[in-house]
C-alpha cells in the first residue's frame, strides 16, 4: 500500500469500516511510514477540533437566545391560525 | 423569563405544546434556540438569513406539533426541520458556481508518496481546543470550506447524523456523502494544520 491509498483509506479506517484485509495492509503501512502516522493525527484531531469549537457545548452558542427572536416567534405564532 | 414553567419532563412539554400553551412555546424558543441557530448560520453563512431560517423553523414545528411523534428527541425533530430549511435556502441561493477543493487536498508524488512532510504535531488538539482563539479559528476554517463539503461536515461531524441520513437530506448517494465527507475533513486539516500543534508560547519561543 502506497500512501496514497492509505489516504482514501483513512476515513473508513478510523470509523472502523476498513475491511480485515485491508486494514492489515493499512497498518503495516502506518507502522513503517511516518509520515502517514502524522497525518492520521492530524486527520483524527481536525475532526474533533470541527467538534469541539462547533459542538452542543461550544463557547459559540449565546448563553440567551437573542431577545428580539424569542419576541419575533412568539408574536409570529399569534398570527398563524390556530390548528 | 415572562413567567414560563420550567418544564423538565419532554413529554409533558409537548403536551403543553399541543395544548397552545404560550409558556411552553417560549420555553422551547429559548431552550433549542442558540443551538438552531449555531448551525443554521454554518450551513447558510449569514446571520440574518439563519435568524428568518430559525424563525420559520420554531413556526413549522409549532403548527405540525400534533405530528411530531415522539420516536426521536424533541431536539432532533427541531434540528431535522431547520437543517431542511437551511439546505433549502442554500440551494435556492446558489449564488456562484461550486468552488473546487483540489488545492486542499493533499499531493502525491508519482511513485505515490505524500508530496508534503507533516510536521509534527507536539500540542495535543484537545489543548490547543482550550483556547478561545482556536476554537474561533477552527469556526472560521470550516465556513471557509465550500458548500457541497461544508454542509456534509456539518451534518456528519458536528450534527452527528448518519451517512444515510446525511445522503437523504443532501439528496446525494451514500458513496458520493462518504467522498464528501473525507474531502472535507483533508480540505480542514489543510487549513488547520498551519495554526494547529504548536502552542502560541511554543511558537514565540522558536521564532
Amino acid at each position: 500500500m502506497k500512501c496514497r491509498e492509505l489516504a482514501e483509506f483513512l476515513m473508513d479506517y478510523v470509523s472502523g469500516e476498513l475491511p480485515e484485509e485491508n486494514r492489515s495492509h493499512f497498518e503495516l503501512h502506518l507502522e513503517r511510514c511516518r509520515n502517514c502516522r502524522e497525518y492520521l493525527v492530524q486527520y483524527e484531531g481536525c475532526v474533533k477540533a470541527g467538534r469541539i469549537a462547533c459542538g452542543a457545548t461550544s463557547d459559540e452558542l449565546p448563553a440567551d437566545v437573542p431577545e428580539d427572536l424569542v419576541k419575533a416567534v412568539l408574536a409570529a405564532r399569534k398570527l398563524e391560525p390556530s390548528s | 423569563m415572562g413567567g414560563a414553567t420550567p418544564v423538565d419532563d419532554e413529554a409533558s412539554l409537548i403536551a403543553q405544546l399541543r395544548a397552545g400553551d404560550e409558556s411552553a412555546y417560549e420555553q422551547v424558543v429559548r431552550t433549542y434556540g442558540g443551538r438552531l441557530l449555531a448551525v443554521t448560520r454554518r450551513i447558510v453563512g449569514s446571520e440574518e438569513d439563519a435568524r428568518d431560517i430559525v424563525q420559520d423553523a420554531f413556526l413549522n414545528a409549532f403548527k405540525s406539533v400534533d405530528r411530531f411523534e415522539g420516536n426521536s428527541k424533541l431536539s432532533t425533530w427541531l434540528h431535522r426541520i431547520a437543517v431542511n430549511a437551511a439546505l433549502m435556502k442554500l440551494r435556492t441561493r446558489k449564488r456562484k458556481p461550486e468552488q473546487s477543493i483540489e488545492s486542499l487536498l493533499p499531493a502525491f508524488l508519482d511513485d505515490g508518496h505524500h508530496e508534503e512532510r507533516f510536521k509534527s504535531w507536539e500540542e495535543p488538539v484537545d489543548i490547543a481546543m482550550e483556547r478561545a482563539e482556536t476554537r474561533q479559528l477552527v469556526r472560521a476554517k470550516i465556513d471557509e470550506l465550500p458548500d457541497g463539503y461544508r454542509t456534509v461536515l456539518v451534518l456528519r461531524d458536528i450534527e452527528g447524523l448518519d451517512t444515510e441520513e446525511t445522503a437523504n437530506m443532501l439528496g446525494l448517494s451514500v458513496n458520493a456523502t462518504k467522498i464528501r465527507l473525507h474531502r472535507a475533513r483533508q480540505a480542514l486539516r489543510t487549513l488547520l494544520a498551519p495554526h494547529l500543534g504548536t502552542s502560541p508560547a511554543a511558537g514565540e519561543a522558536a521564532s
